[in-house]
């Protein structure tokens, strides 16, 4: 067993990475994820891997592109405007059926916004990671400890469906220190017989390609990934549950949010409100079934998130309308409160149907 | 029978699909006979661009990937980093190496990434039907300055190689061109110099290939031949502008070369 240590979210994301075999990382400085690059820039060097500050996030994630081509278990690291110049790479890593992971410290937006912590890019990464028809996984810790557990996850299911992992973090994550315990796991990073190694004239060449003129060979590439897709959707959906067994009113709530909405409802419980929280672990896949199983014990539904909305309408469409949805948000930097969610909790519960936007 | 000339190991024998007149079909050629003599089909990578040579990934018999327009020298640098021994390569077009992707390929220069970039600069957005390029000569006229280049607004032409080769991080940067005998065995000659450079671990090497582009410029492929001759050359003049990397066994000039392997050196 490893043990306990105190570390930074941000230091324990980098540090878990190197555990879980990453050797190749590529980022550009951009506030509030520095700290995984200056884990990085420390202590890849004395392992014999590569940390390479590139010219510009659009080279960054072209780099993490060749190194996950070449099948190494390659990272990128930065926040919400430099996600943005990611994006191109991330759809041709999507095209390219290649794994890597991708970390988003989200911050204030749009523009140039804040640095403070938020969750406005859960469209991004859940609807639109880059253009074209695709997904990516979407992961959301919200602790130190799984910071660091997120990272084995990312890894091991990008390798495993091949393709791009986001995890979703924000500053608040990033730059708390809580103690945790490291995964005390062996690594083993799969087999990748389709990378480009060189063929040695052994075997066929490998190419690692986007590009598909003849519409329906397109088709049936697109096609082929959405059948994976699919997969993953009906089987790695991770969610945790606080209170649902008698929940009339479910809160829904993913990383930093989720733990005030957890107080929240330690708060209005105390005056016998049978509140509890689902918290999405994976952004997509989604946990749409569970979702629905729970929304036929409650009365209503409440999304919070540090943005204006933007999971909630994921939660309308998993519960099909079936019953209200309500949504209280702070757009990043501005936290929500316990306070300030148990009284939002108070007002559904009196059937104020008031107005969704909440601020 | 006696051999007098067979297709390079280094091609897949698919058959390409450039415009005829095309100097693409030359250039691969020469890129193909490079690695092949060398000997490293077996652990080269290469990198196709976006543009006319998008397909190189059909065509060179190696490892390849497909990168998104100009950051074929980032794609290039993920992959060294991870096979240090393996050889890397792009193959690149004017507007995808020196207007999208300028930025990669400057830094990737300036890093001295040890990888190998074969630059086709043939003044003209091909793919697209021929728009304006960065290297496109003033008052050139293409699909988007249908009055020529007017540098006041549309700006000057990038010299390549002499702009990379005042970075410290460049070991080899040489202009040739493919617009005749003499022309295309000296093209020969760098291009493989810029692989072995590679595999003696000299660092960054770049051969630009100035080509015509008969399609785009509207003339015939003769013509265009002498286009290059006689307007092409004169703004991008040929010849080395950088060599850090003194020629070692493997760099030996082609001629030279075949002198060797006859037994005549």
């Amino acid at each position: 067993m490893s043990e306990r240590v105190m570390k930074k979210g941000n230091e324990a994301l980098a540090e878990a990475a190197i555990r879980a075999g990453c050797r190749h990382f590529f980022g550009y400085p951009i506030t509030p994820q520095t700290e995984i690059s200056a884990y990085m820039a420390k202590h890849l060097p004395k392992i014999g891997g590569t940390f390479l500050q590139a010219e510009s996030e659009i080279a960054a994630i072209n780099m993490v592109l060749g190194a996950a081509s070449a099948g190494a278990r390659a990272m990128t690291s930065s926040s919400s405007p430099g996600i943005s110049l990611k994006t191109e790479g991330i759809s041709y890593l999507a095209g390219c059926d290649l794994p890597c992971l991708i970390v988003n410290i989200m911050r204030g937006s749009p523009g140039l916004g804040g640095i403070q912590p938020s969750q406005a890019d859960y469209f991004q990464a859940v609807k639109a990671p880059g253009h074209g028809d695709l997904h990516i996984l979407a992961l959301a810790p919200s602790t130190v400890q799984e910071m660091a557990d997120t990272v084995f996850l990312a890894f091991d299911l990008a390798e495993k469906y091949r393709m791009p992992a986001m995890i979703l973090g924000d500053g608040l994550l990033g730059q708390m220190m809580e103690p945790l315990t490291f995964p005390d796991r062996a690594v083993k990073p799969a087999e990748k017989q389709w990378a480009v190694t060189g063929h040695e004239n052994r075997r066929g060449r490998n190419i690692i390609n986007s590009l598909y003129l003849n519409p329906e060979e397109l088709e049936n590439k697109i096609l082929e990934r959405f059948a994976r897709y699919a997969v993953i959707e009906n089987e790695e959906p991770r969610w945790e549950e606080y209170f649902t067994e008698d929940a009339d009113i479910l809160l829904i709530a993913y990383g930093a949010s989720s733990r005030v909405a957890r107080s929240a409802i330690a708060e209005v419980r105390k005056n016998g409100v049978r509140a509890g929280l689902l918290r999405p672990v994976t952004l997509w896949p989604f946990p749409k079934k569970r979702i629905m199983e729970l929304s036929r014990k409650a009365s209503a539904i409440l999304t919070v998130e540090m943005s204006m909305g933007q999971m909630v309408d994921d939660v309308k469409l998993a519960v099909e309308c079936r019953l209200p949805v309500y949504f209280y948000g702070r757009t990043g930097g501005m936290v929500p409160t316990p306070a300030a969610i148990a009284q939002k909790i108070m007002r559904i519960l009196k059937g104020e149907r008031e107005n969704e936007n909440s601020l | 029978m006696k051999t007098v000339y067979e297709k390079s190991k280094g091609l897949t024998g698919t058959p390409l699909h450039y415009c005829p007149g095309c100097s693409h079909g030359i250039i691969h050629k020469l890129v193909a006979e490079s690695m092949a003599e060398l000997d490293i089909l077996g652990k080269t990578i290469g990198i196709a661009p976006v543009g006319c040579s998008v397909f190189a990934y059909n065509y060179f018999n190696t490892d390849m990937v497909q990168a998104a327009h100009g950051r074929a020298p980032a794609i290039a640098t993920g992959i060294k980093r991870v096979l240090p021994d393996r050889i890397v390569f792009t193959y690149q077009g004017d507007g995808d190496l020196a207007a999208i992707g300028t930025a990669e390929t400057v830094h990737a220069a300036a890093r001295g990434e040890n990888i190998t970039i074969i630059f086709v600069n043939n003044a003209v957005y091909g793919m697209t039907g021929g728009q304006m390029a960065p290297t496109t000569l003033p008052e050139q006229v293409t699909q988007t300055s249908p009055y020529g280049r007017d540098v006041k607004s549309a700006g000057y032409p990038i010299r390549v190689c002499e702009m990379l080769s005042v970075l410290d991080g460049v070991a080899y940067a040489e202009r040739v061109a493919v617009n005749s005998v003499p022309n295309i065995r000296n093209a020969k000659r760098a291009i493989k110099k810029a692989f072995a450079n590679q595999i003696n671990k000299k660092g960054f090497s770049i051969v630009e290939v100035l080509s015509g582009c008969p399609t785009n410029l509207g003339l015939t492929p003769v013509k265009s031949l002498a286009w290059v001759k006689e307007s092409f050359i004169p703004y991008y003049p040929l010849g080395c502008y950088k060599d850090e990397a003194p020629a070692g066994r493997n760099a030996m000039p082609a001629e030279k070369e075949e002198e060797r392997e006859n037994g005549k050196l």
